[in-house]
């Protein structure tokens, strides 16, 4: 074999990290027992292919390279110690382990039992969303930290808490049973969905979005579609995550500074993601009611297929969010509905269904409820009290580019008020 | 097979009857292979508690350990394969008026 430049080899390995380490650490877990040993059986085995694939060259297939040195090498382990700790219990056992003693044969695809493990439900959700970045993105913990933002140790704690539970507790890593499937697929879907959302568009920090979790959350749709194609669920997800993706390079202007919706340059928007998202949407809908997903992607739809702001078939959007504030009734989707019937009726029945969302505790801390009520009083031309929703939204808005765009609305409203 | 606790919780302001229910018969007859054990507990009011009071004695009170609407009112110790198949036999402990916990039982090593 040709000596590979080590550029080309740290490519290599970083590219297999990206691509194949959910499915690695997944097939390792089933040998070494628990996500520990896996983990490290898996980083040992990215450290070997970093020291060897310049002189041996790089495997055509990297991740069956991967697994197999990862599940040698935790085999290895499992072996010595296991005599040594005979009583600790394992999340797999090492007859079932040993059955794979031929480690290069046929590898399953344990990235759905590694899902399911990371997003079990007797795991808080703050701890289902760091292992499954960690676990199923290969993230290490200091990443997952900076993405929600939290110290370091903190999340490092969260982590090794989880992991713990997961042993202790002995939760499965297994695929749940067809009974307890829906349930159990609904737990990841959120993770996912949360996963993407933080991404979209950050809770607070100097940046809009947060573009590698958006990425994170996209590429985890993705691998639950290959995995469970045939899920209408999953479909739906997959669905809201393209449609709403499909606008991020309209969402801010050359200088970073906040694009809203009705603004944006809707020829900048992914139309190739758009009708895949559409075609994705269908096959969510088909001979079923519409899950949460399903109608929140179906929205989505709607916009990205308006030719402008003006063409928006606002009385349907009025319409999917009536169905969704019925399968999901939360303050948030009523705030959403209240806008849409503010475009679809007029600014002073958008307003007047605000106004009935004012004393949600939900929705006390929520930014988007005065920006919005600021937005409709402008329309109607109430200034001073535009002035003082918008300076509300700015007290409640940590994000600093939904700021800049509050504090240019509210200096516009300013001026013209002087003039 | 690992070893669970189920801490079956209730509250105590709801009556109680005095024979075990039939539907407690019920749940103990189907899933018999996996009970080790289980009690059903007087109500707190008949608790008392003991702690160490750090120098060697004790201090005794009167009252549960910890204060709770919801109050521990009896348990089973489970085998089960996995925590999934403890929470299958916790969702059938009848406890109309509160809930289960679900401990798994620790391994000496």
């Amino acid at each position: 074999m040709p000596e590979v430049a080590s550029a080309a080899v740290a490519a290599a390995v970083a590219d297999a990290h990206r691509r194949e380490w959910a499915f690695v650490l997944a097939a390792t877990v089933s040998i070494a027992g628990d996500l520990d040993s896996a983990e490290e059986a898996v980083q040992d085995a990215y450290a070997s292919a970093l020291a060897t694939w310049g002189a041996r060259g790089i495997p055509d297939n990297t991740g069956a390279w991967l697994t197999t040195v990862a599940r040698r090498r935790a085999l290895d382990v499992r072996r010595r110690t296991v005599t040594a700790q005979r009583a600790i219990p394992k999340l797999v056992h090492l007859a079932e382990a040993t059955a794979f003693d031929r480690v290069d044969e046929d590898v399953p695809d344990d990235r759905l039992r590694l899902i399911f493990t990371c997003c079990h439900p007797s795991l808080n959700l703050d701890a289902q969303v760091a292992l499954t970045l960690r676990m199923l993105c290969g993230l290490s913990t200091a990443d997952v930290a900076r993405a929600f933002l939290v110290p370091e140790p903190t999340m490092a704690a969260r982590i090794t808490r989880a992991k713990k539970k997961i042993n202790d507790a002995h939760i499965p890593y297994r695929i749940p049973t067809t009974a307890e499937l829906p349930e159990r697929v609904d737990a990841v879907l959120a993770v996912v969905h949360l996963v993407f959302t933080t991404g979209h568009t950050a809770p607070s920090g100097a940046n809009l979005m947060r573009r590698d979790l958006a990425e994170r959350g996209h590429e985890l749709a993705w691998m639950l579609r290959l995995l469970l194609p045939a899920n209408r669920d999953v479909a739906a997800l997959l669905a809201l995550i393209l449609l709403t993706d499909a606008r991020r390079d309209a969402r801010q202007d050359g200088s970073g500074r906040l694009v809203l919706l009705a603004d944006q340059d809707r020829s900048r928007w992914d139309h190739r993601a758009i009708s895949e998202g559409v075609a994705m949407l269908r096959e969510a809908l088909s001979r079923r009611a519409p899950s949460r997903f399903a109608l929140m992607a179906a929205i989505a739809a709607v916009h990205d297929e308006a030719c402008s702001w003006d063409d928006t078939d606002w009385p349907e959007i009025v319409g999917l969010y009536d169905l969704l504030l019925e399968t999901w009734p939360s303050p948030v989707v009523a705030l959403n509905r209240a806008i849409a019937v503010g475009f679809a009726v007029g600014p002073a029945e958008g307003l007047a269904e605000l106004d009935r969302l004012a004393d949600e505790p939900q929705l006390s801390r929520y930014g988007y409820l005065a920006a919005a009520r600021a937005d409709f009083l402008t329309r109607l031309g109430h200034t001073p009290e535009a002035k003082l929703a918008y300076e509300e939204a700015l007290i409640l808005t940590e994000n600093e580019t939904e700021r800049s765009f509050l504090i240019a609305k509210l200096a516009g409203i300013a001026g013209a008020d002087q003039k | 097979m690992s070893k669970y606790l189920i801490l079956i919780f209730r509250d105590e302001d709801q009556p109680t009857g005095e024979v075990i229910s039939p539907k407690y018969r019920e749940f103990m007859d189907r899933r018999a292979s996996a009970l080790l054990g289980g009690v059903a507990l007087q109500p707190t009011a008949t608790a008392t508690s003991v702690r160490g009071d750090g120098v060697g004695g004790f201090v005794v009170t009167d009252g549960p350990f910890a204060e709770s609407k919801e109050a521990l009112g009896g348990y089973y110790l489970i085998e089960a394969a996995d925590l999934d198949e403890a929470l299958e036999i916790a969702k059938e402990v009848p406890a109309p008026h509160g809930g289960v916990e679900v401990r798994p039982v620790r391994v000496a090593s």
